[in-house]
């Protein structure tokens, strides 16, 4: 064990390339001055470049937005996300308590950023493993053998994923829908439906494949995606506000369908004399 | 309404309506026990935890182990990194809830947090009391796991990076909680302490302690980071309040601690 703490060396001591306030003064964000040399900036552009570091065309930023407002931003208060958020409003909490949490709940096993970097980790092994002169198919299958889904591949309510016609559009439309992994995520598309697998592209696969595309590295994305589902989330909030208080899909009793233990007496199994 | 209603489904809650209200339970069921005619006033808090997580009312001796670690755990105390979350709430106004949410999503964390706690608990079930295998958990992370949003293991769960020594509350609570467990966790751990605190190189974690207990207690993993996450909230509670009467004033800020390495300096056009 080491003799003395590793934490002296950052007590009150804390260094960093990501920036700082210089208060009455300025700012300093990841080396750049904000009022001056960031002031022009969209906030897409800024969240992008306070992640990756990189400054991103008026295009690929416009792309990055058009993934959040076209792929993640249901005001349907059913989803499990929004129904957070209006669960807080109909409970009269706050706006930032609702999308706070919904945000935390965003982090989903079958939905959200974990599903979003499993398929964009998915398309850089695969894409490494075909320019090394590998097989798609054989590959599929070992994939799924290991983890038995495909990041970014099947849908658990529906199979057609009604968000990639019009993501894709608009891709194509900014001239930035055909990079290398986006070809990539249809032609394991195409492998899937060819195979016996039945699976089509849900939307993190293009997503995934999409930022990829824009350089961004499996992380980076992770945090990109952090924040997409808030679009969605506000209108929720203020729908259930709006209504009467408590009145947001309300449970009668018997709604609670019980299938534990029946019905005892404390006492009965729990003996004073125990306590 | 004309079509099936969608149910919830539960082992925990059954509920029986008011006659004049069927949005009103007029009597609550945990587990087959009457809630307000029944338990309340005879069922301490301890033990109605216990109840609500496993469905049967403890023994005694693990009502004893669980309440001895919610009183461990129930103050990490203000250097703590969820209690500091809960603080930067308190000093600035924030809302009650925001401090326990910022305590929460800090002390969720794998360093000193549930996460580590649950991690800790799969290496009982993985390993039990086989000293070899534990060595091997601690120090082999499993490979070829699939990416997550969880990042990467840093250091072995249950045991301090950046700890010298074993701190003399963990020891003691270590000792404490093994003389009142119904398993063998914690008795294991307090002997073979020296042997996975000379393989890992750091010594041992309040986390690695709650753990054993935990898993002594028959919990599953997720449900030890749930109650990891829980029993740690009323400190956080406690302090973010004090520090919201003290204010931002008299509270560190750390100055001149920030140390921007590739600051451009004042802006010039030029």
């Amino acid at each position: 064990m080491p003799k003395q703490s590793p934490l002296f060396e950052f007590e009150d001591h804390w260094p960093t390339q990501m920036g700082g306030w210089f208060p009455g003064e300025r700012v300093v964000f990841r080396g750049k001055d904000l009022f001056n040399e960031l002031k022009g900036l969209p906030w897409m552009g800024l969240l992008l470049y306070g992640i990756t570091g990189r400054f991103f065309t008026d295009n690929q930023i416009r792309l990055f937005e058009g993934i959040w407002a076209i792929s993640t931003s249901y005001p349907d208060p059913r989803l499990w996300n929004n129904r957070v958020v209006a669960l807080a409003g109909t409970a009269r909490s706050t706006t930032a308590l609702g999308i706070g949490a919904a945000t935390a709940v965003s982090e989903a096993n079958i939905y959200g950023p974990r599903p979003g970097i499993r398929a964009i980790d998915f398309l850089f092994r695969t894409k490494k493993h075909l320019d090394a002169g590998g097989e798609l198919t054989t590959w599929i299958k070992k994939e799924l053998k290991q983890y038995r889904s495909l990041g970014g591949y099947g849908r658990p309510v529906v199979r057609r994923d009604e968000r990639i016609q019009p993501l894709l559009s608009y891709a194509i439309e900014l001239d930035l829908g055909d990079g290398p992994y986006t070809k990539l995520a249809f032609r394991v598309e195409q492998a899937l439906l060819e195979g016996r697998w039945r699976m089509q592209m849900n939307i993190a696969a293009l997503i995934a494949s999409l930022s990829a595309d824009q350089g961004l590295i499996a992380e980076e994305f992770y945090n990109f995606v952090v924040l997409c589902f808030s679009g969605g989330m506000f209108p929720c909030y203020i729908d259930a506000t709006g209504k009467r208080g408590g009145s947001f899909f309300p449970l009668r009793c018997s709604r609670i369908t019980y299938d534990g233990k029946p019905r005892r007496n404390w006492t009965s199994v729990r003996p004073v004399s125990e306590a | 309404m004309t079509t099936e209603q969608e149910v919830i489904h539960s082992r925990i809650w059954e509920e029986q309506a008011e006659a004049d209200n069927p949005f009103a339970a007029a009597a609550c069921y945990c587990s087959g026990f009457d809630v307000y005619g029944d338990l309340l006033g005879k069922a301490g808090w301890i033990e109605y935890l216990y109840l609500l997580f496993r469905q049967e009312p403890p023994a005694a001796a693990e009502a004893r182990l669980l309440e001895g670690l919610a009183v461990a755990i129930a103050n990490p105390g203000p250097r703590d990194h969820s209690v500091r979350a809960a603080m930067c709430a308190g000093v600035g106004g924030s809302s009650s809830a925001s401090a326990l949410m910022a305590a929460l999503a800090v002390g969720a964390g794998q360093l000193g947090g549930a996460r580590e706690v649950r991690l800790a608990m799969e290496g009982w079930d993985q390993c039990g009391e086989d000293l070899d295998a534990w060595c091997n958990y601690l120090l082999h992370p499993p490979c070829n796991e699939r990416i997550d949003v969880w990042p990467e293991r840093e250091h072995p769960p249950g045991f301090d990076p950046n700890g010298v020594s074993c701190p003399t509350p963990v020891r003691q609570t270590l000792d404490y909680l093994m003389q009142h467990s119904p398993g063998g966790s914690l008795k294991w751990l307090r002997e073979q302490r020296p042997v996975l605190e000379e393989k890992t190189g750091m010594p041992l974690a309040m986390t690695g302690v709650a753990a054993a207990a935990l898993a002594d207690l028959g919990f599953t993993a997720p449900q030890g980071e749930m109650l990891y996450l829980l029993l740690r909230l009323p400190g956080a509670a406690a302090h973010a309040l004090e520090q919201g009467e003290y204010g931002f004033r008299r509270y560190p800020f750390f100055p001149k601690g920030l140390d921007v390495t590739n600051d451009p300096g004042p802006y010039t056009a030029n």
